[in-house]
């Protein structure tokens, strides 16, 4: 497997020693991802070529075990779902400034694609807004082009759907649908310009080499996209790893978007194509109900018709409490540490506060400036508890427009997006 | 006379030189041990973390594998995880097809909410007509897939922390 050149890096040193164990660990582990997934792929291929109405069930329940084992993911992931597979981050485990390859979450809407070869691998860009067809081997990308790095959160835009009422369908993601890794590409911007695109150019919609769950090869399982000003900002990239490593098989190896600020689901993964479009992209899950929120805001429960749903854009603001985990025990008279991240899509989050009162008062504590922008921020406090007895630690991010997440949930919606309500922690005094 | 204090308190200097000596290099082999120790632990922590996570995940799947294909336990089909009832098999034959049964499980809808899922997934991801099974299907997952109410937000589930002690000295 190719590595990617060296290049000036911007995280810290601590990112740094952090990144190097990782990568120890991950080289360690890499063999055995490799090897084990395509062998699951085979067992799960060889099923829909037999046409068997139900995977057996003995083989289910084998594949699960084997699959937590090579994934190249940490055994204390959430899996939501094994097929796809979806998995979240507890959020204690999201405690690293720029989270771990091993620990960032999947949101998988198809199976992986196999026989993935990135010495062949090729994007193409197409579409009515460029002036011609071009294809890209990855090589030239990673040469032709300047390579940037940068630290971009990624977060699903269904994260926090479980706590919806009444309940939203699809995977019930807690809190931990989100991570923040450093990513190593070209930007997208200076490809289109390489190609040409005509000012008809409205949208951009990408195309993965992941297969639909239903076996069938003609449907796309998801070629979603951005606006086109958004697919022209600098940090807007075509990336080939994480963290200075090749991107992990489940996150998109060897070739994805990351446009920071939207639903994860832009940001699509085993890149093939980018079609430049003239039109706002109608590709699969696009339309209809899929990453869409009610235009106008609806009653719990609403039936809310397609045309009245809008696409979702920026990302709201958001934060997360990674030190401690809950459930902590401490003695009357501690001192307790908080720690987290804080994001606000295109925002910056200008402010981070505390309450173990739920509410009734909120103790600032501090923030760092974002690396880079779509960078999370990190923040840290320090708290005491005023009588022995059960307290919750609530944690409220601002945006620099003023905006607050809510201590309850926000708009309901019919599929569950932007849960932004603040994130709890349980803590015991004795 | 004179001398011999002079020598014992010599030798004494001597002995007492050479004890602090040596008392000096355990002190400095203790620190430097511990410092190698501390350098492996900090530089390995993840990799225990990791293997005993590991560990006792694979006790957990070994526990699985050994299990019964159709064995049920407290009204829960094992390996599928779903509930068991006299139309399970019906819908297990027709569910587990593409994806498993966790994402049925991890979702609750009212009959009509269900009704909604399933004819989304043959508009648009390929699931084929469940004909006369359909109404059965439905029963059985409104039945044990049914919204709760939990209002505008649910309480964090107690029964889901696992209490520890922080040490913070
Ligand atoms: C032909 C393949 C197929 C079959 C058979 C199938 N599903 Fe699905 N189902 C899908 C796909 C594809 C998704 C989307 C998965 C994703 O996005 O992760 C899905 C999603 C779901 C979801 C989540 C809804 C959402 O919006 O993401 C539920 C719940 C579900 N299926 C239940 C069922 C039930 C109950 C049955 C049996 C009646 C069933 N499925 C049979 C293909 C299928």
């Amino acid at each position: 497997m190719k590595r990617p050149k060296e290049i000036k890096k911007t995280g810290n040193s601590s990112e740094e020693r952090n990144e190097r164990s990782r990568a120890l660990m991950q080289g360690r582990r890499r063999f055995l991802k490799n090897s084990s997934l395509s062998a699951i792929q085979l067992a799960i291929g060889a099923h829909l070529l037999n046409g068997s109405s139900s995977l057996n069930l003995n083989q289910h329940a084998q594949l699960k075990s084997l699959l937590s084992q090579i994934e190249g993911k940490h055994p204390g992931m959430r899996v939501l779902n094994d097929r796809p597979i979806n998995a979240e981050t507890p959020a204690h485990l999201l405690k690293d400034l720029v989270t771990p390859a091993d620990l960032f979450f999947v949101r998988n809407n198809g199976l992986v694609p196999t026989n993935i070869n990135a010495d062949t691998w090729k994007l193409t860009i197409d579409g009515e807004a460029v002036s011609r067809t071009k294809t890209y081997a990855l090589q030239e990308l990673k040469t032709r082009f300047e390579n940037v790095r940068y630290q971009i959160t990624l977060e699903c835009g269904g994260n926090g759907r479980q706590e919806f009422n009444p309940p939203a369908k699809g995977n019930q993601w807690t809190v931990g649908a989100v991570g923040c890794a450093e990513w190593t590409g070209v930007r997208l911007r200076d490809v289109l310009e390489d190609v040409g695109i005509k000012n008809n150019a409205v949208y951009i919609g990408y195309h993965g080499a992941d297969l639909h769950l239903s076996g069938d090869p003609n449907k796309e399982v998801i070629s979603r996209g951005v606006p086109i000003e958004k697919a022209m900002e600098p940090e807007t990239i075509i990336a080939w790893a994480m963290n200075g490593e090749d991107l992990p098989v489940l996150n998109g190896y060897p070739l994805r978007l990351v446009i920071g600020g939207y639903p994860a689901s832009c940001s699509g993964k085993w890149l093939t194509g980018i079609s430049v479009r003239d039109r706002i992209h109608d590709g699969s899950k696009m339309g209809g109900q899929s990453y869409r929120v009610p235009c106008k805001p609806v009653a719990p429960g609403s039936k809310v018709a397609d045309e009245d749903m809008c696409i979702i854009e920026q990302m709201p603001v958001k934060s997360l409490i990674t030190y401690p985990k809950t459930g902590a025990t401490i003695k009357l008279g501690d001192t307790l540490p908080i720690k987290g991240h804080a994001w606000a899509g295109e925002r910056n989050v200008q402010t981070m506060a505390l309450s173990i009162d739920f509410g009734k008062t909120w103790q600032p504590c501090n923030l760092t400036k974002a690396v880079n922008k779509f960078a999370w921020q990190h923040f840290e406090g320090k708290l005491k508890f005023p009588d022995k007895g059960y307290y919750e630690v609530w944690a409220k991010a601002t945006d620099d427009k003023g905006e607050s997440q809510p201590m309850l949930l926000p708009g309901w919606n019919p599929r569950g997006y932007l849960n932004n309500a603040c994130h709890r922690i349980a803590v015991k005094v004795i | 006379m004179s001398n011999k204090p002079k020598q014992d308190k010599d030798t004494l200097i001597d002995i007492e030189f050479y004890r602090s000596i040596g008392l000096l290099i355990t002190a400095v082999s203790v620190i430097l041990i511990s410092i190698i120790i501390f350098f492996f632990y900090i530089a390995f922590k993840d990799d225990i973390e990791f293997h005993e996570a590991r560990a006792a995940q694979n006790k957990q799947a070994i526990v699985l594998e050994e299990d019964d294909f159709d064995k049920v336990e407290n009204g829960i089909h094992v390996a599928t995880g779903l509930a068991y009832d006299d139309n399970f098999q019906v819908v297990r034959s027709a569910c587990v097809t593409c994806h498993s049964a966790q994402l049925i499980i991890q979702n609750r809808a009212t009959k009509e909410g269900w009704l909604e899922i399933i004819r989304w997934m043959q508009a648009t991801q390929g699931l084929a007509d469940l004909g006369d099974k359909e109404p059965q299907i439905l029963d059985y997952l409104a039945k044990h897939y049914a919204p709760k109410e939990t209002g505008r937000r649910p309480n964090l589930d107690m029964a889901s922390i696992e209490w520890y002690t922080l040490s913070l000295d």
